[in-house]
């Protein structure tokens, strides 16, 4: 009951969604469209599980006095104004919901990632000391590739982006190519497990 | 210079942000803590409007469409985990989401993953093609096999299987090469963004 019936449940859905997928019939493709619809719905759920986790984690902070607990005093108000802001009154580009989005997740998200250009670059840096004749080709391919991308590049040597694209379409579609092809047969392997009952750890334990 | 108070606040968390590449500071624990609420109330929000409303609440109460009252109770029993001796019934709608997504992902994986790029590798040689095509895609084609070679596990990398997968490192690192190189490029357009935010938007000093 506890453990042998989510077994049942993953494998009878699992090998229905593959069936279905070989089934050309307008009732086929309904069934598809429905286990989609179902597992909206449940994720909704489970993201109400997943926020409350949030909060549980933010509350304690604040109960046990740990650390950077103000801090969780933000978190936990910006999370219910804006879920307050959103759900109360709309979302659409004339409610305040649009404003919280556009100025304080678009730039923030932005900073963040922009961030990370800084510390690619003492990563870059740190590679080029390792001083391999790999890490040597990866730190050259990403100069070369860089350099021929901007405007720059291509009017001081004008055959560069030529060498790119030739780059990018052969060896480095190479290696893309058996990387997708391992990552492909990882996802396979892994679902048939979980299928199956080979892989059990979403149950969790108990 | 710009009179919005949103633009105002927008350039204070970017700065806040900024301000890590001295040190995790409180400006920028400020910035992040806010930003990790205002995306999961937002998220929220995305959630009750797209998904729960037209999903749940306007099927079952508005249209009468009780079938829906079925994926809302397998939700629903995600809830058991509050309560420690029936916190095993969320493995139900747990094992219900891996299993439909392993199905569904499995023949599509087939399809886009393996038969597509088996295919455009296999048929990539084929005779008739220019001379320079034809070395680019034999140079292709020795890349794939390498790199997969390198990724064997099952035998020791020694020998000529150890010189196979060495080629196969190369390849790997040429491709990581231009995947850092497109990275950077997209790091640093993003940065010259929030610049442009800064110097125009904001402060209005640059056209």
């Amino acid at each position: 009951m506890k453990r042998q019936i989510p077994l049942i449940i993953a494998f009878i859905c699992g090998i229905g969604m593959i069936i279905q997928f070989f089934i050309p019939h307008p009732v086929s493709q309904k069934t598809y469209e429905e286990v989609l619809h179902w597992q909206i719905i449940v994720g909704i759920f489970m993201m109400i599980i997943a926020v409350r986790s949030l909060c549980v984690v933010h509350i304690d902070k604040i109960r046990r006095k740990k650390e950077g607990w103000g801090y969780s005093f933000i978190t936990l108000f910006a999370l219910a104004f804006t879920a307050f802001v959103g759900i109360a009154f709309g979302m659409g580009e004339e409610f305040l919901i649009s404003d919280l989005y556009q100025y304080i997740m678009v730039p923030m998200q932005s900073t963040m990632f922009s961030l990370l250009a800084f510390y690619m670059a003492s990563a870059a840096y740190r590679a080029f000391k390792a001083r391999t004749a790999q890490a040597t080709l990866l730190l050259v391919v990403a100069l070369v590739v860089m350099f021929g991308r901007v405007p720059v590049g291509e009017r001081l040597v004008p055959w560069l982006p030529r060498v790119i694209e030739w780059i990018l379409m052969y060896p480095n579609m190479a290696a893309q190519r058996g990387i997708l092809l391992g990552v492909g047969l990882g996802m396979i392997a892994t679902s048939l497990k979980i299928i199956l009952g080979i892989e059990r750890g979403y149950l969790g334990g108990g | 210079m710009s009179y919005n108070p949103w633009v105002w606040f927008a350039a204070f968390l970017t700065l806040c942000t900024f301000s890590f590449l001295w040190r995790d500071n409180p400006f920028y624990k400020f910035a992040e803590h806010l930003f990790v609420g205002v995306s999961v109330g937002y998220t929220i929000s995305i959630l009750y409007h797209n998904s729960f409303m037209p999903r749940v609440w306007e099927p079952i109460v508005t249209n009468h469409q009780y079938y829906v009252l079925l994926p809302t109770l397998l939700g629903l029993l995600a809830f058991a985990i509050f309560f420690k001796k029936i916190s095993w019934l969320i493995r139900y709608p747990i094992a219900f989401i891996m299993g439909s997504t392993c199905g569904i992902s499995i023949p599509r994986s087939f399809e886009g993953y393996i038969f597509k790029h088996t295919q455009s590798t296999i048929t990539a040689i084929s005779p008739g093609l220019p001379p320079f095509l034809l070395i680019s895609n034999i140079i292709m084609v020795i890349g794939v096999i390498t790199t997969l070679l390198y990724f064997y596990f099952s035998l020791e990398h020694k020998g000529v299987m150890g010189k196979v997968a060495n080629v196969g490192i190369w390849y790997i690192m040429l491709a990581f090469g231009a995947s850092f190189g497109y990275t950077v490029m997209a790091r640093v357009s993003l940065l010259i963004g929030r610049l442009q935010f800064l110097l125009h938007d904001w402060l209005g000093v640059i056209k």
